[in-house]
């Protein structure tokens, strides 16, 4: 850990971006197809920045703006957004385990970076020791960057990138496809996979909006748990 | 625009405060063992509860669709993943088969299963 925490702010930088680049490659189409329809509903580019900067969370900017494009109330757009990342507390909660020592501040500024991708990147590398919070900033940070730029690009030029060129569209899920098989350390970590995934499926086929993701993690990992406690002989602590 | 702004400032807090509030109190709490045990399995619960429905359920139908080609390229691509466990060469390797699959006309598919 020592040679972790001695680095110079240069290497700190390289190593937070050598994680954190596949997040920024997946977030450019993304970004630049939320602009694109964020200006069709009506947005300026500076509005489209001000949300990414005050936000940044992929999936509710895309449902605020079909919202707003339809009209909805400010109540009904804010209180749908806090639904749909109320799965950042599991995220945040598996990351806190990893910042016991870690300075308040700092870790409120590192907060406003957790989203999907940026949680599954630091996680693993935290779980492996060969991560700190300087690092996991640069990744959050780097993201966000990313994400403000193409959003406010998609909405000043449309798409500067065409339709599925290169198979761009695919970066973020062979990201997350990765990523998962680095969870899969045991068994266990297999079987909660299996139950969340078809669970999720299962809930995402019979209820609306993205709830599946956090009621199908919740089921999985209890279930897991109950499983590795019930197993006689089993040693949690290396669960 | 101070509705607008308004409506971000709403949207901000309620993003910002799941992402921070446990990050603030767990950090300092001693956590049962069981607790930690869960946390420990968190992640592999959430990423897959990501991706699955994200391969197999259609964007646009909100349907089962079997066909689709993100859900083909996951089985080479999370091969790929397993033996090289290389982040960037997986998001290539996806990013190029994928590629690939989106110019083959889907239709053939129906034929083979």
């Amino acid at each position: 850990m020592t040679s972790i925490s001695s680095a110079s702010r240069s290497t700190v930088i390289k190593d937070g971006l050598n994680a954190g680049w596949p997040i920024c490659l997946g977030y450019l189409p993304i970004g630049m197809a939320f602009g694109v329809l964020a200006q069709k509903a009506g947005l300026s580019a500076i509005q489209i920045g001000l949300m990414s900067i005050l936000v940044f969370a992929g999936s509710a900017q895309f449902i605020a703006v079909a919202m707003l494009a339809a009209g909805a109330s400010a109540p009904a757009i804010i209180t749908t957004t806090f639904v749909v990342n109320l799965r950042h507390v599991l995220m945040s909660s598996a990351l806190a385990v990893y910042l016991r020592a870690a300075h308040r501040g700092v870790l409120a500024l590192f907060a406003y970076g957790v989203t999907d991708e940026s949680f599954a990147v630091n996680l693993p590398r935290f779980h492996a020791h060969t991560w700190n919070l300087p690092r996991a900033m640069v990744v959050n940070h780097a993201a966000n960057l990313v994400w403000f730029f193409s959003t406010v690009t998609g909405g000043i030029g449309g798409r500067f990138i065409p339709e599925g060129a290169l198979g761009i569209d695919y970066a973020l899920i062979a990201m997350f496809i990765c990523l998962l098989v680095f969870q899969l350390r045991k068994r266990i970590h297999l079987l909660t996979a299996l139950i969340a995934g078809l669970s999720a499926v299962g809930l995402a086929l019979v209820i609306p909006g993205n709830s599946y993701i956090v009621i199908a993690s919740i089921i999985a990992a209890t279930t897991g748990v109950i499983i590795q406690r019930s197993r006689p002989g089993s040693n949690p602590k290396n669960g | 625009m101070a509705d607008y702004l308004l409506l971000l400032v709403g949207m901000g807090l309620v993003t910002y405060l799941p992402r921070w509030l446990p990050l603030h109190y767990l950090s300092r709490q001693s956590l049962p063992e069981w607790f930690v045990q869960w946390l420990e399995l968190i992640p592999a619960a959430i990423l897959s509860a990501l991706l699955l429905p994200a391969l197999i359920i259609g964007g646009d139908t909100g349907r089962l669709d079997l066909l689709r080609p993100e859900l083909w390229v996951a089985l080479p691509t999370f091969a790929f993943a397993w033996w090289t466990r290389s982040l960037g060469g997986t998001v290539v390797v996806g990013m190029l088969l994928f590629w690939l699959a989106e110019k083959v006309d889907p239709q053939w598919l129906a034929w083979v299963g």
